[in-house]
């Protein structure tokens, strides 16, 4: 096989690492709004993902860093040419990573729901941008004979990339429904299962109508047979669901995800970008790539490190295996601080409107522990008050 | 003309305001990782108390640092995309794949084993919950190598070959892109003065408590690790420093003479203390200068000649055609100066304070302090410092958190600006990197967006900062001090809240 090709196939499994991994990221985090019932439940959704979130994160680094070596041309026409699509999705990852570390390190209310607020949108966004932009990567775009982008944000906003953005999004928050049931104990888990059934039956219609699209403009073989195969796990998923088989409609909504990559990506093939304007502009395998030199390197050190990451990344949700549930977070700022630190023994500052995770320390923040320090552990006010 | 010419600029200063934020957090990141895995290290070995609520105490700060560090990170690598598209095309092959092991070698590790270290406390045992932060502190070095010899190859282009054809650098040698002098050079300086921000930082807040006489065990601890690091750190930043000089020397010199302000070559070299210069004449107004310093600097010896600003600027003419091929001359000139001026005022401060704070070498049995005091601060062997000047000096330590990363800016803005018009050296000029697809109203619009976002984020984290710095070390529970002793915790209790959530 050509080399071009075989890194056709890695970019593409680097892109369902990246939607399998950081899709039920973001659906986690478009759930803290509509699965969690109050402010506790919220923080157990936040904290199945808590661990993992950042190292899912870097398959999207990985991704684009591999575009860039291995497609100089297609990482640069790509990039400029999605120009204000990608700024958004470059805002939502900044404040959605702060928003993720800094929400427990204060105790007040308006603090920690501002953040909540952003977990929300800054998970629902760039759910639906990554849709719109692969569906516009699928679809063609008008690309100049100097390999750039010769359109205009209007172009990028075509029903087909519409719909394609509301697939994915609904599709991740139904994988991250799939996975907080998977992930939680307790009856949160039961009504993410419930979410899930409802998510699972709406991203069936919309993705029916847009694989059938996507068919009905590049029909070939192969990605009938991914396209069929998307469907059937995802129906699958949702029987699994029904069944209460939770890990199995978790790895089935993947199969989902990484049969919608691959039928995208076959779609796409040989071309990485084709051209509305003419054919013969398009980018394809061929002519954005790099050299074979670059890419025989790039195939030797991603042969080697890829699975050691997969090693090491699946020890990490092997050790974060427990179902997590109310009664598993730490009070956010237990009373009773450390003696000798300043403004030590907080006592309850007021009850908290919808949750009993509510600030009751206003101004100390290290002092007995919110985080690090673990001194929540063991403590009866921890056990699900 | 003057619009082409402004998208350019614009996307320039994009890159300086973006890049010079996203590095205030990278120094600081490398050096406490590492540190706060020594002191982690130390409890593990010794299980004394300090060691943990230091290791936690700094920990905490490093992991809001951290973040800041992460997210604006990611915009880094999309960033060579968007606004340099024309460059990404020209490099990609050779450019392309250090910033893909970046993220495959370096990003994977620390940001998988960042999540373990957090999380882990009573998922772990004990060594291997320390193993997870040495790892992570391993993949923010391996991550500093890829990027920095990425920017070194556009520093000086190795290892490569133009295709006629295409228009293109291509890759001939990569093992030469990774090993090159300039690479090894800047690794070295970089890593040297990360640490000096992270020894700065430590004694910095270390002195803030101390001064106060609060959290004195842990702090005297920190304080003493803190003026080791900034010292060794502050020597090895200025011999790195000194050795990389001299590779530019031979592969910029233009880039050295501007920072000198040296408009005509000169054998012996003086180097200039203070200069006014007058760019458009080619001459300087006002100079102070120390004679024969810069022929040192430069080649070891107080004689040979150092090929100035206007001599260059002919022989690149003859290399490269006519043009302009001097950098920002006052920018190059004092920002090398701030870049020096601040390093080794922080060295200065961390020598002073080693030795004021000594404990036993040529100190009185009176002037010696223990563990749980505060120390004094001792002149000679028998007399201390007053009370006065003792304040003095706990507030200038507590000020040099700054000044390495004041330098580290600086730092940057010298070797990039100096650079100028190249972005790839003798290669690829800056202005033909730019994105020609992208228009100006987009340029200002990512520009306007991140200038804003960063700085209420930097007011956010800043004051977060603050906050648990002043709260001090948090005080030990049992659990902190009996980890768990099998992966994924121990069962005694199933519904047992977890050490940490967010």
């Amino acid at each position: 096989m050509e080399l071009t090709t075989v890194w056709f196939i890695l970019i593409a499994v680097l892109w369902t690492g990246y939607f399998f991994l950081e899709g039920f990221d973001f659906g986690i985090g478009v759930l803290t709004r509509t699965l969690a019932r109050d402010r506790r439940e919220r923080r157990v959704l936040i904290n199945t993902i808590g661990p993992v979130w950042d190292g899912n994160e870097v398959w999207l680094l990985t991704a684009a860093g591999a575009t860039f070596a291995a497609f100089p041309e297609w990482y640069a026409t790509l990039f400029s040419g999605f120009y204000l699509p990608l700024l958004l999705i470059l805002v939502c990852l900044i404040v959605r990573g702060v928003a993720f570390e800094y929400r427990s390190k204060r105790p007040e209310e308006r603090w920690q729901r501002t953040w909540e607020t952003a977990i929300f949108w800054t998970s629902l966004l760039p759910a639906f941008l990554w849709g719109v932009a692969f569906a516009n990567i699928v679809r063609g775009v008008p690309i100049d004979a100097d390999k750039e982008f010769a359109g205009t944000l209007l172009d990028l906003l075509t029903p087909y990339a519409l719909l394609g953005g509301a697939l994915t999004l609904t599709l991740f928050t139904f994988h991250g429904a799939v996975f907080a049931a998977l992930k939680t104990v307790g009856e949160i888990r039961d009504r993410a299962r419930r979410h899930a059934a409802v998510l699972g039956l709406v991203t069936a219609g919309l993705a029916v109508v847009f694989l059938a699209w996507t068919q009905a403009a590049h029909s070939d073989t192969a990605s009938l047979v991914t396209t069929v195969l998307a469907a059937v796990a995802l129906l699958a998923a949702l029987a699994a669901n029904h069944a209460a088989r939770e890990g199995w409609s978790f790895a089935l909504s993947g199969v989902t995800i990484a049969a919608a990559v691959a039928t995208l990506f076959l779609a796409l093939f040989p071309d990485v970008m084709p051209s509305t304007l003419d054919p013969a502009w398009s980018l394809t395998t061929e002519n954005a790539a790099a050299t074979d030199y670059t890419l025989t390197i790039m195939t030797w050190v991603a042969g080697f490190a890829t699975p050691v990451v997969l090693l090491y990344q699946s020890w990490t949700y092997w050790v974060f295996r427990k179902r997590i549930g109310v009664q598993h977070i730490a009070p956010d700022h237990p009373g009773g601080g450390a003696p000798g630190t300043p403004g030590g023994s907080g006592g309850d500052a007021g009850p908290d409107a919808d949750g009993p995770d509510g600030p009751d320390d206003p101004d100390v923040p290290g002092a007995s522990g919110d985080d690090l320090a673990g001194a929540g552990g063991g403590r009866p006010q921890g056990a699900g008050s | 003309m003057e619009l082409a010419l402004a998208e350019e600029t614009l996307a320039r200063w994009q890159f300086g305001i973006t890049t010079v934020y996203h590095f205030l957090f990278v120094p600081l990141t490398i050096s406490l990782a590492t540190l706060v895995a020594l002191l982690q290290t130390a409890w593990v070995r010794t299980g004394k108390d300090v060691y943990l609520r230091a290791t936690k105490f700094w920990g905490k700060l490093f992991l809001i640092n951290i973040a800041m560090g992460v997210v604006t990170g990611i915009l880094q690598e999309f960033q060579f995309g968007m606004n340099w598209s024309d460059y990404s095309r020209f490099v990609g092959d050779i450019f392309g794949a250090p910033l893909a092991f970046e993220a495959l070698i370096a990003f994977f590790f620390e940001s998988t084993f960042i999540g373990l270290w957090i999380f882990g406390w009573d998922k772990l045992p004990k060594r291997i919950h320390l193993a997870t932060i040495w790892m992570v502190a391993i993949g923010t070095v391996l991550s500093a190598y890829f990027i920095l010899a990425a920017n070194s190859w556009m520093q000086h282009p190795v290892g490569y070959r133009i295709n006629e054809e295409s228009g293109r650098a291509e890759l001939t040698d990569f093992l030469q892109v990774l090993t090159q002098n300039t690479a090894v050079a800047q690794f070295a300086h970089t890593i040297t003065a990360a640490f000096l921000v992270g020894g700065a930082f430590m004694v910095g807040i270390a002195a803030y408590h101390l001064m106060r006489r609060r959290h004195v065990e842990v702090m005297r601890t920190s304080l003493r690790i803190g003026l080791i690091t900034l010292v060794a750190a502050g020597l090895l930043t200025a011999v790195s420093g000194d050795r990389l000089a001299k590779i530019m020397y031979e592969q910029q010199p233009m880039k050295m003479a501007a920072a000198e302000a040296l408009w005509d070559t000169e054998g012996p070299a003086p180097f200039s203390l203070f200069a006014i210069g007058d760019v458009d004449a080619g001459h300087n107004v006002v100079a102070v200068e120390v004679p024969g310093l810069l022929s040192f600097l430069a080649h070891d010896n107080f004689s040979d000649p150092v090929p100035g600003i206007n001599d260059t600027q002919a022989a690149m003419e003859a290399e490269y055609g006519p043009g302009d091929y001097r950098p920002n001359i006052p920018v190059a000139y004092w920002s090398f100066r701030w870049m020096i001026g601040f390093g080794m005022a922080s060295l200065t401060l961390g020598i002073a304070g080693l030795w004021l704070t000594r404990r036993r070498l040529w100190l009185s049995e009176r002037l010696r302090t223990g563990s749980e005091e505060v120390p004094r601060l001792a002149l000679t062997r028998d007399r201390e410092l007053g009370e006065g000047l003792t304040r003095w000096y706990w507030r200038l330590a507590f000020a040099t958190m700054a000044f390495p990363l004041i330098a580290n800016a600086w730092g940057w803005i010298f070797t990039e600006t100096g650079r100028q018009p190249w972005v790839v050296y003798g290669v690829l000029q800056t202005s033909a990197g730019v994105s020609p697809g992208v228009s100006q109203g987009e340029v200002i619009t990512s520009m306007t967006v991140y200038t804003l976002l960063y700085a209420v984020l930097a007011v956010v984290e800043i004051k977060l900062l603050a906050k648990y710095v002043k709260a001090g070390p948090p005080e030990l529970t049992d659990a902190d001090r009996n980890p768990p002793t099998r992966i994924g915790g121990d069962h005694r209790d199933p519904d047992k809240p977890m050490a940490f959530s967010y």
